[in-house]
């Protein structure tokens, strides 16, 4: 039998084989470990599924960059006659989770003072978003006492998506905290530590499960300073992956920016890049507003510049990832990425987009989508969630009521299907926001 | 061996406890049931853990292997269809146990028309109406109050039937488990909650989760009488099924009965299973498996021999081949099906 490298998570495309515990010629049991191999996310243990023998292992140990797929050993197995290969190469229903391209560098600009949303200056050390999250929490800690990390799996285990990797370790039980799953019970938790002084970062595995504790954040958190006259703040960082993963179905794939978003009390922030990630975390985890800091798992192991040293992004402003003259696409975490991808293919045919991230979604950096607005006169905006009563359409009535005289064409929104996001490949793949979808919508107001 | 929680309880003004359970002697015929759909589910779950390996299975994928004999104890114990069963996300042995044919869940698995959500659920949300299978959910702990309505409907209707609630030992720890219970017992549910003990919620163990680590006794306050189970012995678990149905038919409300078990593989397919040793994983397959527990004795009681266990072995083989070739060949759903189903009328 040949053994293949297998996917070993939802988004693995391919791995290092780090190690065989085993050699040519060695019986394996079921369940032996028989190799490691290491993802971005985290070294795993490779099992035997059936009794046999080792006849050959034809990827040496270290070597990087092995596809899933690619036979790594070929298997004797015990009892069984030799039958062919069940199946071949991961079959065209499995396509890579999201058609989506690297996004292209930032062009590098002059920064231009605010108000006007600027371009970044390229350049920095070259990061995940996962590692950017991860410093951006260990640099706070390191600041002030008060801040801790609270979650499901944050501490031993590293983070279900390793986004606290190390952080136990560098700051110890006391500060980085392993709770049951109990969703509703640590956010409120959370929220009396807030209020009772401390500066808690309460990490969902994912906001999909946020939902459990969602009148802790609304009722409890957000409302506070509120209803107590300004006298109780509430100093907490709400933050995990949000939005569609790979695959996950139904109740593990939705994008609830929009109903954080509706709030007044809170401060809700949705990053795309690497930078961003560090320098909103950074401010979030010091604003004494409650904050829901909304990450995306695809995300997490995507590669940016992050500016060394001290780096803070104001809460509240949008960002020029690009400038054109022709159209404005508007869009925030990995909306971004889609409207990154229909820019550059909009760019062949001589149509230049402006891709305006807007990072913070309350406050919503209105002040910077009029002024682009005011630049190109058209306005698409991409949303990798539902269409109904998303960020979409409060950035097109922000266009509508003060935008009005700069608009040249209506203002459209690239969304999700409206429906619960399916399991099947080629339905999650239909359902998604795409770059096409944007070009075709773009080219409409044209 | 059972435990009981230390407590007994007044029932209708006179005490009462749920009796010891004992052992289950199964017929000949019955063990060998038992035993093919341990194995059943078992080939099942290796194959479908080949399946996500070679990307024909997607998103998370929770396999069942080493936790076969709770399901297969207690679904052999109660009429798919009259009573009625909910899980989470570990789902792929209930949907079996409960006599759901291996083809649709495997197509389920790999995402195509034929699967029984059609394609549109995957691994952790499958259900089947009409063998009284709700699910399939995949948000820790919200099966407990579901399960509790459908034990609510079955009093309502006097249709006799029991409602079978699986959740683990770290869905225990959710607060909406504990209100069910409340209102379970209050309202004299017919409900059974099985908490499948695997010894832990992803890497978290249960004594790292749990003040109370003895799951068996969670229900005490709200006077919910609970019994401790080997959920590596089908017949310990089928013996505890026969008195936790007893009890909840005859209109004495809630029982809850902790099955210790675990969990062969990792927690879902991306586990770098860090939070315990190779050696505590091998110990466990080596000396408590349920199969081969159940492959002993049956041998050893002559209710088959060897040989006879391995035709079974290759039959159901055959069947989990079959399953995946069907999953794999089967088409995907039409692109229509993205917009069917999302409400049931039209507006
Ligand atoms: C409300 C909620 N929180 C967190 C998760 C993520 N999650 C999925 S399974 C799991 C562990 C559950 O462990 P347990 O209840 O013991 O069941 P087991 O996986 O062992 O069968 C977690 C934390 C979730 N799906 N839903
Ligand atoms: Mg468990």
């Amino acid at each position: 039998m040949e053994l293949r490298l297998p996917a070993m998570s939802p988004t693995m495309e391919e791995g290092t084989l780090a190690a065989w515990l085993v050699k040519e010629g060695d019986t394996v049991r079921p369940g032996q470990v028989i190799a490691e191999v290491e993802t971005d996310k985290a070294t795993m243990e490779l099992e035997a599924d059936e009794a046999g023998t080792i006849v050959a292992l034809k990827v040496p140990a270290g070597t990087d960059g092995v596809k899933v797929g690619t036979v790594i050993a070929e298997i004797a197995v015990d009892g069984e006659a030799p039958r062919p290969a069940a199946a071949s190469q991961p079959a065209s229903a499995s396509a890579p989770p999201r058609p989506l391209q690297p996004a292209p560098g930032a062009p590098a600009a002059a920064p231009v003072a605010r108000p006007a949303a600027a371009l970044q200056p390229a350049g920095g050390r070259r990061m995940t978003v996962r590692e950017a999250l991860r410093d951006a929490m260990a640099e706070e800690m390191h600041r002030d006492e008060r801040v801790f990390v609270m979650g499901e799996e944050v501490a031993h285990y590293q983070g279900a998506y390793k986004v606290t990797q190390g952080l136990l370790e560098t700051f110890g039980e006391r500060r980085v905290v392993d709770t049951p799953i109990t969703e509703y019970g640590f956010a409120g938790l959370g929220v009396g530590a807030a209020m009772g002084g401390l500066r808690p970062i309460v990490e969902f595995m994912t906001f999909n499960f946020a939902m459990q504790a969602i009148d802790h954040i609304i009722n409890s958190a957000a409302k506070t300073s509120y209803m107590s006259g300004g006298q109780m703040r509430c100093p907490i960082v709400f933050r995990g992956p949000n939005g569609a993963a790979a695959r996950v179905a139904a109740q593990h794939s939705q994008n609830f920016a929009p109903w954080y978003a509706a709030v007044p009390g809170l401060v809700v922030i949705a990053p795309y890049d690497a930078a961003d990630a560090k320098g909103l975390l950074k401010s979030a985890i010091r604003t004494p507003d409650p904050v829901v800091f909304l990450e995306n798992e695809l995300l997490y192991g995507r590669s940016f510049d992050v500016p060394e040293g001290e780096h803070l992004v104001p809460i509240g402003r949008a960002r020029l990832h690009r400038e054109g003259r022709d159209v404005t696409l508007v869009s925030y975490s990995i909306g971004v990425e889609v409207a990154l991808a229909a820019a550059a293919e909009l760019e062949e045919e001589g149509i230049e987009a402006e891709v305006l991230d807007l990072r913070t979604l309350r406050p919503l950096d209105e002040a910077a989508i009029l002024a682009s607005l005011a630049r190109t006169n058209r306005m698409v905006v991409v949303e990798e969630g539902w269409p109904r009563c998303s960020v979409a359409a409060e950035v097109i009535a922000v266009a509508m009521e003060q935008g009005f005289d700069d608009l040249d064409a209506p203002v459209l929104r690239v969304t999700n299907a409206d429906v619960p996001l399916p399991y099947a490949a080629n339905l999650e793949r239909a359902a998604l926001v795409k770059p096409s979808d944007v070009v075709r919508a773009v080219r409409s107001i044209l | 061996m059972a435990r009981k929680a230390a407590r007994t309880k007044e029932v209708e003004g006179r005490f009462d406890a749920v009796p010891e359970p004992v052992r289950h002697s199964p017929s000949p015929q019955e063990y060998l049931d038992f035993y093919r759909m341990m194995l059943l589910i078992r080939r099942f779950e290796e194959k479908a853990g080949q399946l996500y390996g070679m990307g024909l299975i997607g998103g998370f994928c929770h396999l069942y292997i080493g936790q076969e004999a709770v399901v297969t104890g207690l679904q052999a114990a109660i009429t798919p269809g009259r009573d009625s069963v909910v899980t989470g996300y570990r789902d792929h042995g209930h949907m079996l146990a409960n006599g759901i044919d291996p083809r649709v869940v495997m197509a389920e698995l790999t995402g195509r028309a034929a699967g029984i959500s059609r394609g549109k659920g995957g691994s952790m949300h499958m259900f089947s109406v009409e063998k009284g299978f709700f699910g399939g959910h995949g948000i820790v702990g919200a099966q407990v109050p579901i399960g509790a309505g459908l034990a609510f409907a079955h009093k309502y209707r006097g249709d006799g039937g029991v409602a079978l609630t699986y959740f683990g030992d770290g869905a225990a720890n959710q607060g909406q488990v504990y209100e069910t219970f409340n209102m379970a017992e209050l309202w004299k549910l017919p409900v059974v909650f099985v908490i499948e003990n695997n010894q832990y919620a992803m890497g978290t163990s249960v004594n790292r989760a749990s003040a109370e680590d003895q799951l068996y006794r969670r229900g005490e306050s709200f006077r919910i009488e609970g019994l401790q189970v080997d959920g590596m012995d089908v017949l310990e678990v089928r013996g505890a099924a026969t008195v936790a149905l007893d009890w909840v038919r005859s209109g004495k409300g809630p029982i809850l009965l902790e099955m210790k078990t675990y969990r062969y593989r990792g927690h879902s397919m991306s586990d770098p299973a860090k939070y315990r040793t190779r050696d505590e994983v091998q110990h466990v397959r080596e000396q408590q498996d349920p199969i081969d527990r159940a492959q002993r004795e049956i041998v050893a009681q002559g209710i088959a021999t060897e040989d006879e266990l391995k035709a079974i072995d290759r039959a159901v083989r055959a069947e989990v081949a079959e399953a995946a070739d069907f999953a794999e060949q089967a088409p995907e759903p039409e692109l229509s099906e993205l917009v069917t189903d999302v409400l049931a009328e039209t507006y």
